[in-house]
């Protein structure tokens, strides 16, 4: 399998004041194109943080993210914009759509930074409401969406552009157990059957499961698991 | 690039409604600086046509040298002499030189509307005065008989004072008059006025045989240079010559610049405040989306399209402000009269007249606020920190 992601001797701090505070320090692995990687561990280990370290959200300290030869860590903030809009869908714990438009027109968003015509967006926005089950809530803000369905058109939007990898931070995490379970099978049959690499954060063992493997991040090294996925 | 910010651009705009409040308290406050400006710039408009609307080309105003207001001025028997003898001067089928001497004198009135005293020009004239006002004519009544304590009154003077109906008797300070007729020129600020026989006036106070303005009709309006020229070369004549109209626009000038002196800053200082207003209803607008925008920006938008959002909304609720102060203003005031102190401290009647200039100085002035006041904000959505899309609302 050839790697997506080459992470090099990663480590990332904060200073605050005076005080410097190390997250995680000299992290080195790969992540395969075609993974499903859950990664879990203690509040405050550092799990949001390698996320947007991979999305180009956030800069290491030290250390390269190296993704299919692009060096992120080293992209102006200019190009660095352009890259995550071609190469990375965001999943987020509180959903983060806009509360004025319609599900299609968050799921829109992505595509406006794009070349393709009014026509051109409104079939791929179709197909992607469609991926999720929600073709028929198109028009619907998301003040009149359930938390999952709300989950779904962030999913819908996160894909529409058709990005490498989904990076989801707790995507489950404000959700009940049947919505979670929804989301989980939809993440793992973008995976399997679209091929998108996803790396997901997560503190539930339930949900990890889902995955093809577990990394568990603890102050600040990395224990490998893999396992069955869940059926 | 467009997709970008129009994308951004509707979206701030449609969330304007989350921020109804502060919206709304900017969008009144712009349109209060916008119809204070327009007021005060519809006034001196106003009052400028008015005043601009009266005079002749062929008549010319002698006051003393740099006495700008007939009230400031004083000119002997003898200046009027050599002026009914001077080039340039029409005279009457008799051969009289149609020169005045004019004497101007202020008494107290009362207002209709206010019932308070207010400031009348009372002005003394001999019979060549009206034949240097085009368009005069007697309404009701006749001319008062020379030698007589008898009054004609301006048609503006009986619609805005009282107690000057015809055939009544007056007190005017220590004197008594009778009103004998009413008089029209057409609209000119001397409908704002009183007329009695100049020789009445000079016995009653005390100004000898002296004047204060000296009118002459001239043979055409080339013929002010002559005039001029003869003052010029005649060392006992001390005045400024100029035609009527200039005199007028020169009196308009002064008073209409002074209410836009006292305008302008007003309406700068209430601006400077309306600004503040604008900043911080932008500023809070900026942080309620504060997570939009680093979610956009994490998508890939660029900081310079969540700017622009920003600062077109800010641009917006200024419009729609200064649209709506433009708007009641000219509902409010446009036409509607009004009398104020002329200079000489005289009331002119005139109307607000709000023009296509002045609704463009108050759009302008709108959007400078809206500029500034969204200025700093749109700056800081630029530069929201991407890692506030995780913040929980
Ligand atoms: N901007 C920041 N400044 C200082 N410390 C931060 C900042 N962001 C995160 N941290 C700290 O980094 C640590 C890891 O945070 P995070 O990656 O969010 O952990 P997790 O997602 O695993 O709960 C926490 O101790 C947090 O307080
Ligand atoms: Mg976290």
């Amino acid at each position: 399998m050839t790697s997506l992601y080459t992470l090099t001797d990663l480590s990332k701090g904060y200073t605050r004041g005076k005080e410097s505070i190390t997250i995680f320090e000299e992290l080195t692995m790969t992540i395969p194109e075609g993974d499903f990687m859950a990664i879990m561990g203690p509040s405050g280990s550092g799990k949001t943080t390698l996320l947007n370290l991979l999305g180009g959200i956030d800069r290491p300290t030290s250390g390269s993210v190296e993704c299919q030869g692009v060096r992120v860590d080293k992209l102006s903030e200019g190009k660095l914009a352009k890259w995550r809009s071609q190469n990375v869908g965001f999943i987020f714990q509180f959903y983060n759509l806009m509360p004025t438009l319609t599900a299609a027109q968050n799921v829109e968003l992505p595509l406006l930074l794009t070349g393709l015509s009014g026509k051109q967006r409104k079939e791929r926005v179709a197909t992607a409401l469609d991926i999720v089950g929600l073709a028929d809530r198109k028009g619907h803000r998301p003040r009149q969406l359930s938390g999952g369905q709300q989950q779904r058109v962030a999913i819908a939007r996160a894909i529409v552009a058709d990005p490498k990898v989904l990076l989801c931070d707790e995507p489950t995490g404000d959700l009940d157990r049947k919505s979670a379970d929804e989301i989980l099978e939809t993440l793992q049959l973008l995976n399997k059957d679209l091929g998108k690499t996803i790396v997901m954060v997560t503190h539930d063992p339930s949900a990890a499961r889902y995955a093809r493997r577990e990394l568990h991040l603890d102050k600040g090294r990395f224990v490998e698991q893999v396992q069955e996925p869940a059926q | 690039m467009f997709n970008q910010i129009g994308a951004v651009t509707m979206i701030n705009l449609r969330s304007i409604p989350q921020r109804a409040g502060l919206s709304l308290a900017t969008i009144i406050s712009i349109a209060l600086v916008t119809g204070v400006l327009l007021g005060f710039l519809a006034m001196s408009n106003g009052f400028r046509a008015t005043l601009q609307g009266t005079g002749s080309e062929s008549v010319a105003v002698m006051l003393r040298a740099g006495s700008q207001a007939e009230l400031n001025s004083g000119l002997s028997s003898d200046q009027v002499r050599l002026i009914e003898e001077a080039p340039g001067i029409a005279r009457d089928a008799e051969g009289a030189p149609l020169v005045s001497g004019e004497l101007f004198v202020i008494v107290d009135g009362i207002k209709r509307s206010s019932q308070t005293e207010a400031n009348l020009p009372l002005r003394g004239v001999g019979t060549q005065a009206l034949a240097l006002r085009d368009g005069f004519q007697m309404v009701e009544g006749r001319m008062f008989e020379p030698g007589t304590n008898e009054l004609v009154v301006g048609a503006g003077v009986i619609r805005e004072f009282s107690n000057f109906d015809l055939g009544e008797t007056i007190r005017l300070g220590p004197n008594e008059w009778v009103i004998v007729g009413i008089f029209s020129t057409g609209g000119s600020v001397f409908d704002s006025e009183i007329w009695a026989d100049i020789a009445v006036i000079q016995n009653l106070y005390n100004r000898g045989t002296g004047v204060q303005s000296i009118r002459a009709r001239l043979t055409s309006p080339e013929a002010i240079t002559e005039l001029q020229a003869y003052e010029e070369g005649e060392p006992r004549l001390n005045l400024d010559v100029q035609s009527e109209t200039d005199f007028f626009a020169g009196q308009a000038g002064g008073t209409a610049v002074l209410i836009e002196i006292i305008g302008w800053p007003l309406a700068i200082v209430m601006a400077i405040g309306a600004l503040a207003g604008a900043w911080n209803t932008m500023y809070s607008s900026v942080d309620t989306r504060m997570r939009e925008i680093a979610t956009l920006r994490a998508i890939g938008f660029s900081g310079f399209a969540a700017a622009v959002g920003t600062m077109v909304e800010s641009l917006v609720l200024a419009a729609i402000g200064g649209l709506v102060g433009a708007g009641a203003t000219y509902l409010v005031f446009n036409g509607v009269s009004a009398s104020t102190l002329g200079s000489g401290f005289t009331q002119v009647v005139f109307s607000f007249a709000v023009t296509g200039g002045s609704v463009l100085a108050g759009m302008i002035m709108a959007v400078i606020i809206g500029f500034f006041g969204g200025l700093v904000p749109a700056i800081r959505s630029a530069y929201v920190p991407l890692l506030t899309v995780h913040r929980s609302e």
